[in-house]
């Protein structure tokens, strides 16, 4: 047993230095995002609001419509009608959309990218969740806006009639401080009163965290079934391992601490 | 019935004589500690790549236009087609871990020593093909880490005087990384490299099995036989330590599902977070690292930031990884110590193998962080430490006093 207990500690070792990850980014905190691919209605949702606000520009090209609406419990008929504008798709097909590359490269600067798996790609849901919060009113740019988290990105503030404009009011001072008293933050983006979106600024935040919560699936939609399935395994592993243990007792009381030239006595 | 049959196939291919050479009379230490599972462990990983290597084939594209998709499709698509891939992209990491403690298994108890120099060659021909294994088989899913990575590491072979360029060429198959260099790299990778591995195994093995196991005391079992000419101290390999490395089998099993079913990025280390876009030669990522198993050469590579006389800083950085590979090679002839295991060495030599490990792993973590002036500087300490570890070797080992060996097998 000691030397089973060693060998975890060892192969846990030789681990450690790798699960010290630097979180990767720039220098705007991001927000967290604790996504549930469990939660059906939020990425119901999720894929409605990627559907209507994002699929015009970005396709999701790795993944079939026919696998998202069965993982996300959304029959058919309704994907078919209402969520594939493509109306020579078939069910099966992959989610394409119909933007020519080399036309959107002149439109934006740059084609926008297929986001199936950007989530994965920017290493985890909380850029996302930031980033899409954090546009705000620059006329040095040419949309208008600028970006928090992705400085001077080529893309439009997609979502601007549902959050309304953004002022930044951190002129001189960081984003991260904090009033002494009563420790919140002295500045930061808000929305014009003037110039408000369609939603709450929390009927908002709901809205995107949604819209994560659906990118994060499709980046790893088997992301549930492998946890899954992963605890099936450990279970039959310990199982495996008391009888391995027991067999290995069983052969090794012949090799007794002295070997053969010195057998114990009985 | 059945002894009839073994007859008539032993009269034929010497079947239960290789089964009682390499296992039922091979008779190995019975002091064997728990550093004595890696071996058994890399064979395991071993056939793990192979096999689901086999299955990616299968549905993989080798083509720069659907590689990347064709990843994403056995991901999504194919049945239990993200099993599969975990299990690859994990087992070439832990192949790594493996490989590393069942070498520095031998760094302590000094298996490498005389009569076991070729096993000790022909295990380091075996890391040598394996790093080429791992660096073509991480240009298949063409991502852009896949991409620049690559890009960086052939971009060395540019800094040999003359040849250089034409040669980085060559390798490409191209004027840049292209869908010919990702073609030539999978036939390497799934056909060419895999059967050296195999044979430079089996190489490995059969060498072992002539001179027969070190053990943690690293003293000759072979001294003290026993009326039956079987050592004292030995037991049979089968079924004595079949049934053993069955146990740390199963634990190794339960850190390598962990990461399959629950961590298969490892943070971003296993999976680097970049891989998941695809390749583009117009777009260079922020921080370009190698997977992390090449961090300790890559760290050596990096740490050489100035020139030495008519060698400019990227050559010199080549010899300098080159070098650190190299000097694997003669570790044999460089240790003179009158024992085998660091057990009975003196102080010296058991300092400097701890401080050796800790500076390979540093290494390896600096390898994977960008470059800035404080790790560059603990980088050169490192590297410089490294060096320090062989080339001393000479002296160390044959001036400190070392204790005297137990006739026996100890523990």
């Amino acid at each position: 047993m000691k030397t089973i207990i060693l060998t975890v500690k060892v192969l846990l070792g030789s681990l450690l230095f790798s699960s010290l990850s630097l979180a990767a980014g720039g220098g705007y905190p991001l927000d967290r995002a604790e996504v549930d691919p469990t939660d059906k209605a939020s990425l119901q949702r999720g894929v409605r609001y990627f559907q209507n606000y994002c699929a015009g520009c970005h396709s999701t090209g790795y993944q079939r419509y026919e696998r998202v609406a069965d993982d996300l419990g959304i029959p058919h008929d309704l994907m078919m009608d209402n969520l594939v504008f493509d109306k020579t798709a078939k069910i099966g097909n992959l989610m394409h959309n119909s933007m020519d590359p080399a036309e959107a490269k002149a439109w934006f600067g740059v084609t926008p990218p297929d986001l199936t798996l950007v989530s994965r790609v920017r290493g985890g849901p909380d850029w996302l969740y930031t980033y899409l919060r954090t546009f705000y009113e620059d006329p040095s740019r040419p949309y208008g806006v600028n970006n928090k988290v992705f400085p001077d990105v080529g893309m439009p503030h997609a979502l601007l009639e549902l959050q309304g404009i953004q002022i930044d009011t951190c002129q001189d001072t960081s984003p991260n401080e904090r009033d002494p008293l009563t420790g919140e933050k002295v500045c930061g983006l808000s929305v014009d009163p003037q110039r408000k979106g369609s939603m709450t600024p929390a009927e908002f935040d709901q809205m995107v965290y949604d819209l994560v919560n659906f990118l994060a699936y499709s980046a790893e939609p088997i992301r549930e079934q492998r946890k899954r399935l992963g605890i099936y395994v450990f279970l039959f592993l310990a199982v495996f391992l008391v009888f391995a243990y027991l067999l290995k007792r069983e052969y090794w009381k012949d090799v007794y601490p002295q070997s053969r030239d010195n057998p114990p006595t009985a | 019935m059945g002894s009839k049959i073994m007859a008539w196939v032993d009269a034929r291919l010497p079947v239960t004589q290789a089964w009682e050479k390499h296992l039922s009379k091979y008779y190995a230490p019975r002091n064997f500690n728990v550093w004595y599972y890696f071996g058994s462990l890399a064979i395991f990983v071993l056939v793990n790549q192979l096999l689901t290597g086999i299955w990616l084939t299968m549905s993989y594209v080798p083509s720069s236009e659907a590689a990347f998709a064709s990843v994403e499709y056995i991901m999504r698509d194919v049945e239990f087609g993200w099993l599969i891939r975990y299990m690859h992209s994990t087992g070439a990491s832990m192949f790594f871990v493996v490989v590393y403690c069942h070498m520095f298994r031998a760094l302590l108890y000094g298996s490498y020593k005389a009569p076991r120099e070729l096993i000790w060659i022909f295990g380091m021909a075996i890391y040598l093909a394996l790093m080429g294994e791992a660096f073509m088989g991480y240009l298949l899913p063409w991502g852009q880490m896949s991409y620049w990575g690559a890009q960086v590491i052939i971009s060395l072979f540019g800094a040999i005087p003359v040849i250089g360029p034409d040669l980085q060429q060559w390798i490409r198959g191209d004027f840049l990384i292209s869908g010919i260099t990702l073609n030539r790299f999978f036939a390497l990778h799934v056909v060419a490299l895999p059967i050296v591995i195999l044979g430079l195994v089996f190489l490995h093995i059969l060498a072992l099995h002539e001179v027969g196991s070190n053990n943690p005391d690293g003293i000759d079992i072979k001294k003290n036989k026993g009326q039956d000419g079987i050592p004292l101290d030995g037991i049979a390999f089968h079924p004595y330590y079949t049934v053993k490395d069955i146990v740390g089998l199963i634990v190794f099993l339960f850190v390598f599902c962990g990461i399959i079913f629950f961590f298969p990025e490892m943070g971003g280390f296993f999976l680097e977070h970049a891989n998941f876009e695809p390749a583009n030669g117009l777009k260079t990522p922020e921080h370009i690292a190698p997977v992390w198993y090449f961090g300790a050469f890559y760290s050596i590579l990096r740490a050489i930031t100035f020139e030495i006389g008519p060698i400019d800083s990227k050559l010199g950085g080549v010899i300098a990884m080159g070098g650190a590979i190299a000097i694997l090679f003669v570790l044999p002839w460089l240790d003179r110590s009158p024992v085998r295991s660091w057990r009975y060495k003196g102080i010296i030599s058991k300092t400097s193998v701890v401080v050796f490990a800790f500076v390979f792993i540093l290494l390896t973590w600096l390898g994977t962080q960008p470059a800035t002036e404080t790790y560059t500087l603990i980088a050169q300490i490192c590297t410089l430490l490294y060096f320090a570890f062989f080339l001393l070797m000479p002296f160390y080992t044959r001036w400190e006093k070392t204790k005297p060996l137990p006739e026996r097998v100890t523990g």
